[in-house]
């Protein structure tokens, strides 16, 4: 017997939608490993797991309302990717998106719900995409790498949150916590249903996810973003704007992690701090490879992740469990995609090895 | 100017600004060989925690001080050997590998330190290193406490300096390591593998990160905290390319920024209740990214970085 890898031209997407599902089941049986090692069981970890996540209107609840970011920064990476633009900074826009949500909603501007919200999303996503474009044009003009500087500046983006919140923007009424004055009634996000967290950011994400996948289907900015994502050269030479097409992707892309931010702030919490993210953006590039960039496999998976996070807290809270196992699900999830998309790329064959004459 | 003045003239400072800078000199010259071989190596970042973690962890739980170094290169080269597997072996992304050990590394590393330690509300604390003190050296009046009075960990990368440098440039290895990094091809024709030297390469690049993560743990604190890195590993990712892939640029790097860094602290202490904290805080990460877009023009990338090699590939 031999092994074979023979290239295949084109994955089907019941093969696309296997290799995420398999992804996903073989990264929970994985962690059953730290589990044990921890001192539980794994069928009683999954079990509560599973509860936490959905055993609930609650807890269903509460998995959609982290599903939420996790959608706009599943979707942020997921656009950029396909460009081949490597976005690692959405942790840094969704911060400054939800900068931008609290300059324009805090009582600056006085307008009806019907306009004040459709105006702070506009600037969440404006100030997140530029968060994107800048790095893009970096990268045009001189050369440097995206990867780094979208991931470094994610660390000075937090500081400036820091800066901000401990001071031109500190409410003066948080009895000293570093955090923003509070945006306007008419500035947040009304819930979906009453005593639940879940809020019309929900459907904002829905909205960005068949918009993303009208856009790569129908429009020739879809066309142009895969054209380049396949190959600049050949995209330059059939006489695609490259640079032009990558700046929009740019804009796109740190504009919708922009929004998430807009909903943690309109949505949620009601003001900004420098704890507003616990890792949405880095989680964001761990759904979008499980969706296969697929803007709407990117809203499955990130209810996928979303519930893992969930359901960990409640299963930690009841065993004792350290809830990091989430982060070990989520990561090891992304390392069996990634190991996964060997298959969509070659078809292992075995064969009998012939006798050589 | 005053200030300037007295912050350079403190043997202090220098001393800080070496210190500073030797968990990035493990940590360059891990991404250095790296990606001499043609191996982007995002998964630094996660390196450098689980260094740092289970360095610390093995000396709290009675290994030795060296115990915990041989410990702390053991989870790098864990890492790196998984890294390498994926991107070389079976050729996949460099870039969503990377992100993903670093994603990885981390959460194993907290995960560990969680379950180890459950009821701790301070991080315990180890007999860290100390400051060597070499007879004649470290009593020099300034030179002294400037320079030698340094934890190993301190000499060991100075060391590691010399001796990447050496095998790179000066044994056929290190030709290899290069020429598999720029002309994978011309490598596999001299009857070598392509494979196994770059597998080599990442596994130990990364045993250095993790190196750069236990410095923090065991010489710069005496203690473990999430968040400890802090980016520590990208800012490496971006001084490697500032050195322009060698060795000694690579340690001239660490020490320009290192010194940098304890400049703004000892400038933080005299005009901090001018300007926020948060500004002198930031300033590391901008220094790493303007001095990227200074160099990223005359950047001699190694030719086939971030290409994946099958055998008897032909251009």
């Amino acid at each position: 017997m031999s092994l074979r890898l023979e290239p295949r031209d084109h994955a089907s997407v019941g093969l696309k939608l296997t290799v995420s599902l398999a992804a996903g089941v073989i990264a929970l049986l994985l962690v059953a490993i730290p589990v044990v090692a921890a001192g539980g069981t794994p069928l009683e970890a999954y079990w509560l797991m599973l509860q936490g996540a959905f055993g609930s209107m609650f807890a269903l609840s509460e998995t959609l309302n982290r599903a939420t970011p996790l959608i706009l920064t599943g979707l942020a990476a997921a656009v950029a990717f396909r460009a081949k633009l490597w976005n690692i900074g959405a942790e840094g826009q969704l911060y400054i998106g939800a900068l931008a949500a609290v300059c324009v909603g805090s009582g600056l501007l006085q307008l009806p719900p019907a306009l004040m919200i459709p105006t702070v999303m506009i600037a969440g996503f404006l100030a997140g995409g530029l968060m994107m474009v800048i790095p893009t044009i970096i990268k045009q003009r001189f050369g440097a790498d995206e990867v780094v500087i979208t991931l470094l500046l994610n660390f000075v983006v937090i500081l400036f949150i820091q800066m901000l919140v401990e001071g031109v923007l500190k409410d003066p009424l948080s009895m000293g916590w570093p955090q923003s004055v509070p945006l306007i009634v008419e500035a947040k996000l009304p819930k979906l249903l009453p005593r639940l967290r879940m809020h019309w950011g929900l459907i904002t994400g829905l909205v960005a996810a068949l918009i993303l996948w009208l856009m790569v289907r129908k429009t020739v900015l879809g066309f142009e973003i895969r054209a380049v994502g396949e190959n600049k050269a050949a995209a330059r030479f059939a006489g695609i704007p490259v640079d032009a097409t990558m700046l929009k992707v740019a804009l796109i892309s740190g504009g919708l992690a922009g929004l998430a931010g807009v909903g943690e702030v309109a949505g949620v919490k009601g003001y900004l701090s420098a704890d507003l993210s616990p890792g949405f953006g880095y989680s964001g590039i761990v759904v979008a490879m499980l969706a296969g960039l697929s803007p709407v496999g990117t809203v499955i998976a990130a209810v996928f992740v979303a519930a893992v996070f969930v359901g960990a807290d409640s299963m930690s809270r009841a065993t004792g469990i350290s809830s990091y196992i989430a982060d070990l699900v989520v990561a090891l999830s992304l390392l069996c995609v990634l190991v996964g998309s060997f298959f969509l790329r070659f078809r292992v064959k075995f064969e009998r090895r012939q006798v050589e004459a | 100017m005053d200030v300037l003045f007295d912050i350079l003239g403190s043997a202090n400072f220098w001393a800080a600004a070496i210190r500073i800078a030797t968990p990035l000199i493990f940590g360059v010259l891990g991404a250095l060989i790296c990606e001499r071989a043609g191996v982007l190596n995002l998964g630094i970042e996660g390196i450098f925690v689980a260094g740092a973690m289970a360095g610390w962890l093995a000396v709290y739980l009675g290994a030795g001080l060296w115990g915990g170094v041989l410990v702390a290169a053991l989870a790098g080269a864990l890492f790196g050997l998984l890294h390498a597997f994926l991107t070389v072996i079976l050729g996949l992304s460099q870039h969503v590998s990377g992100i993903g050990i670093t994603l990885l590394a981390t959460s194993v590393s907290y995960f560990t330190y969680r379950t180890a330690l459950p009821d701790v509300t301070s991080p315990p604390r180890i007999a860290a290193f100390q400051p060597l003190n070499i007879p004649g050296l470290s009593d020099l009046p300034f030179i002294g406490p400037a320079l030698f009075q340094q934890t190993p960990l301190t000499f060991l990368a100075l060391v590691f300096v010399v001796l990447v440098a050496l095998v790179l440039y000066r044994t056929p290895l290190g030709l290899a390591i290069r020429a598999v990094g720029d002309n994978p091809a011309s490598v596999e024709a001299q009857g070598l593998s392509v494979v196994g030297l770059r597998v080599g390469a990442v596994v130990v690049g990364s045993a250095l990160m993790a190196l750069g993560g236990a410095f923090l743990t065991m010489s710069a604190f005496d203690a473990f905290f999430f968040g400890m890195v802090n980016g520590r590993g990208w800012i490496c990712i971006a001084l490697v390319v500032f050195a322009s892939w060698q060795p000694g640029k690579a340690l001239l790097g660490a020490l320009l920024f290192g010194a940098f860094d304890a400049f703004q602290i000892r400038l933080q202490a005299q005009i901090g209740q001018v300007v926020p904290g948060q500004v002198f805080l930031m300033l590391p990460y901008l220094l790493s990214i303007v001095a990227l877009i200074l160099v990223a023009r005359r950047a001699d990338y190694p030719r086939a970085l971030l290409q994946p090699w099958t055998k008897g590939q032909r251009h």
